[in-house]
């Protein structure tokens, strides 16, 4: 299987702290992969650095869309928006919803970047900006209602019950048409039944949108009954990396979350 | 209903009041017959009165906080009355259509001063429709807008003196002036937001401000250009009535023109990536929104409404010097969309008629109207703090598509 998402030796710094330390890690076509590791790991800030919104201090970051959804590209350092326009869409740990507007506004801001109405098209409304706009809001509803958020779709988004916004952010990432779809935390403060739920959607996205998928997650049951293959973090390093049967026995991990055994 | 030790309170503080002021107020001390007054029906009037605005101050804080709780069990009462009422199809065409002939015949029903207050209000509409843009729905706070709005009354100022141009001909070079000068603030404060970005802002609109007043070859310094001419209308000699109704009509003209075009650009692509980007910055940018170029247009856009404006002003007044453009003007600006309601087309409306025709009309409390004025500002945000009409998205239907039955849990309201 070829990666479509190559990282080597990915260095961040800030001032003394090293966030990140010569980190090496893929992601398959058609893969669901996990990067795990113990609160302060620097998986965030990974995302940070592959999404734009940090310029690592050093490594490279190397995209291979498939066929048909751009061309292979070391996208160290470009804006957070230009990675969106290549293909990688991602959600925030801490919730950043656009609170004001409605769940159909928010999946179509996600439409922005593969849309092209501009100022003049806006007050004018040519034919073409009404055809746009119409399509707009048929593909955001389409992806609303894929995700099951179709009964919410004009409320504001400050007004969706926790785990609705959680999918809210999945459904906004989407509609940027992404191959590679990156998750922080998607089960963060969902119930049981919610984190099922969850599971369920995110195998769905991979199997029938044919978007590869990237989480970070500390639910230990849907890290292990989801991921193809799981990287391991701590102290921006990465310490293991493997299927979820290895992981599970590897000593280094366990020491990583549960602490040096002074008795071993 | 209010309980029993709410109404202590307000005992108490008038007890206070009562306190503090019973030597400023009860006592007065007649030297000539060296005798003392004892003024006791002032502590009752200090003391009923503290009373009261004490205890409807806690009441409307009450009933706010109530709403606020209720809304939070998503229990919300739906829209306002006023929106319900505006948005509601049998009340919403005859209302229009009263307003609408209310406001053709306006120049009829009133003198020309009335007139020319309610022309300098509209004039007020744009601006206040305009900064709408920048600050109600991209969220940058600009408080240096009148510069824009000076840009274009000085372009026409200018222009006219020096070429004859007439007003038709600069309206349109008033408003690539505007969005001109929008440009090149923008891009040096590109990187800044939030309080860092309003100092900025500040201090460009005052060095505009500045360079007029002092390049005397330029602007003729502080004492401005006279004798500009009027708007033409074919060539017609009008007197000062007609003058008068016309710029009127002429403003009601280009309000709506500005109501049309904000409300088409606030329900669009780049509304909605403007709107984007005041919610949240940094995801806006993840979602592929380019920022740079969404400020750049909110600053150019919002300012090619000032330039308008500035002409349409050099052309009312017929006079124009530095002085009116100082930063208060920049102040009532975003007064009047703070006041009216961020992001909101009928409020910023209402916002400017308020500001603008308030200060007008409380002339009779002459001293005080300054300190009215303030004290009203001051209890809206409190009341208020979204503005006389909020915002409200747009919502959108689905024919056809099984919404409804899903809204059955009451989730949706
Ligand atoms: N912008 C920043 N400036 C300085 N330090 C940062 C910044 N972002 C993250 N860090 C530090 O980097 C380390 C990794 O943080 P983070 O990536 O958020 O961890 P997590 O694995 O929990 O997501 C932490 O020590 C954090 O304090
Ligand atoms: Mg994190």
């Amino acid at each position: 299987m070829e990666s479509i998402l190559e990282v080597t030796g990915l260095t961040m710094d800030f001032g003394g702290l090293r966030a990140l330390d010569h980190l090496d890690l893929d992601v398959k076509k058609g893969e669901i992969a996990a990067l795990i590791g113990p609160n302060g790991a620097g998986k965030t800030t990974f995302f940070n650095c592959i999404t734009g919104i940090y310029n690592p201090t050093g490594g490279d970051i190397i995209i291979r869309p498939p066929k048909g959804q751009g061309r292979k590209e070391r996208i160290n350092g470009i804006k957070p928006n230009h990675v969106t326009e290549r293909g990688m869409a991602r959600t925030f740990q801490n919730i950043r919803l656009f609170q004001n507007m409605s769940v159909l506004e928010n999946v179509m801001i996600g439409r922005h970047c593969r849309t092209r109405t501009g100022v003049a098209g806006a007050m004018l409304r040519f034919r073409s900006t009404i055809e746009e706009e119409q399509a707009m809001v048929d593909y955001s509803y389409a992806i609303i209602e894929k995700i099951g958020l179709a009964r919410f779709v004009n409320d504001l988004a400050k007004n969706l019950p926790y785990g609705a916004q959680r999918r809210l952010e999945i459904a906004r990432a989407m509609a940027t048409d992404p191959f590679l779809l990156l998750l922080d935390e998607p089960a963060a403060g969902m119930n049981p039944q919610e984190t099922r739920e969850l599971d369920g959607l995110i195998n769905k996205i991979r199997d029938e949108e044919n978007i590869a998928i990237l989480l970070i997650e500390h639910d230990m049951k849907l890290v292990m009954s989801l991921s193809d293959r799981i990287f391991v973090m701590d102290y921006g390093r990465k310490i293991a990396q493997g299927g979820p049967d290895e992981i599970k026995r590897d000593p280094t991990v366990i020491k990583a979350y549960l602490g040096e055994d002074p008795d071993a | 209903m209010l309980s029993f030790a709410e109404i202590r309170r307000s005992v108490l503080v008038s007890a206070w009041f009562m306190f503090l002021t019973f030597p400023v107020m009860v006592i007065r001390v007649n030297p000539i017959e060296e005798v003392v007054e004892w003024r006791w029906r002032n502590l009752i009037m200090v003391g009923a009165g503290s009373f009261l605005i004490s205890f409807v101050w806690r009441y409307l804080i009450a009933r706010k906080e109530r709403g606020k709780k209720a809304a939070e069990a998503g229990r919300a009462g739906g829209p306002p009355l006023a929106r319900r009422a505006a948005v509601h199809a049998g009340f919403h065409k005859p209302l229009m259509g009263a307003l609408a002939v209310f406001v053709l015949i306006f120049p009829f029903l009133f003198s020309t001063y009335q007139v020319n207050i309610m022309a300098t209000a509209l004039i007020y509409v744009m601006l206040g429709l305009g900064l709408n843009i920048v600050i109600g729905l991209a969220g940058l706070l600009d408080l240096g807008y009148v510069a824009f709005y000076a840009v274009g009354a000085y372009a026409y100022a200018l222009l006219n003196h020096h070429f004859g141009l007439g007003f038709w001909a600069v309206l349109p070079i008033g408003a690539v002036m505007g969005a001109t000068f929008g440009i090149l603030l923008g891009f040096p404060v590109l990187r800044l937001r939030g309080d860092y970005l309003a100092i900025v802002t500040l201090g460009f609109g005052e060095i505009i401000r500045l360079v007029l007043e002092n390049w005397n070859d330029f602007s003729f310094g502080p004492s401005g250009i006279a004798n500009i001419d009027r708007p033409g209308f074919f060539g017609v000699e009008m007197s000062l009535e007609a003058a008068t109704n016309y710029v009127y009509y002429l403003l009601i003209g280009l309000v709506l023109m500005t109501i049309f075009f904000v409300n088409r650009l606030q329900n669009s692509r780049i509304g909605r990536a403007w709107i984007a980007l005041r919610e949240d910055e940094i995801a806006c940018q993840a979602m592929g929104i380019d920022k740079t170029k969404t400020k750049l247009t909110a600053f150019a856009l919002g300012a090619t409404w000032a330039g308008m404006a500035g002409v349409v002003f050099a052309a009312k007044t017929t006079f124009i010097n530095p002085a009116s453009f100082t930063f208060l003007e920049s102040a009532i600006i975003l007064s009047i969309v703070v006041l009216g309601g961020m992001g909101s087309i009928p409020g910023v409306i209402v916002g400017a008629l308020v500001l603008i025709l308030l200060p007008e009309y409380l002339r009779a409390f002459s001293d005080y109207r300054m300190l009215l004025f303030g004290a009203i500002l001051v209890i809206m945000m409190v009341f208020r703090p979204e503005g006389l009409i909020a915002g409200a998205r747009r919502v959108y239907e689905f024919k056809g598509k099984k919404e409804t039955s899903d809204t059955a849990d009451g989730i949706h309201t």
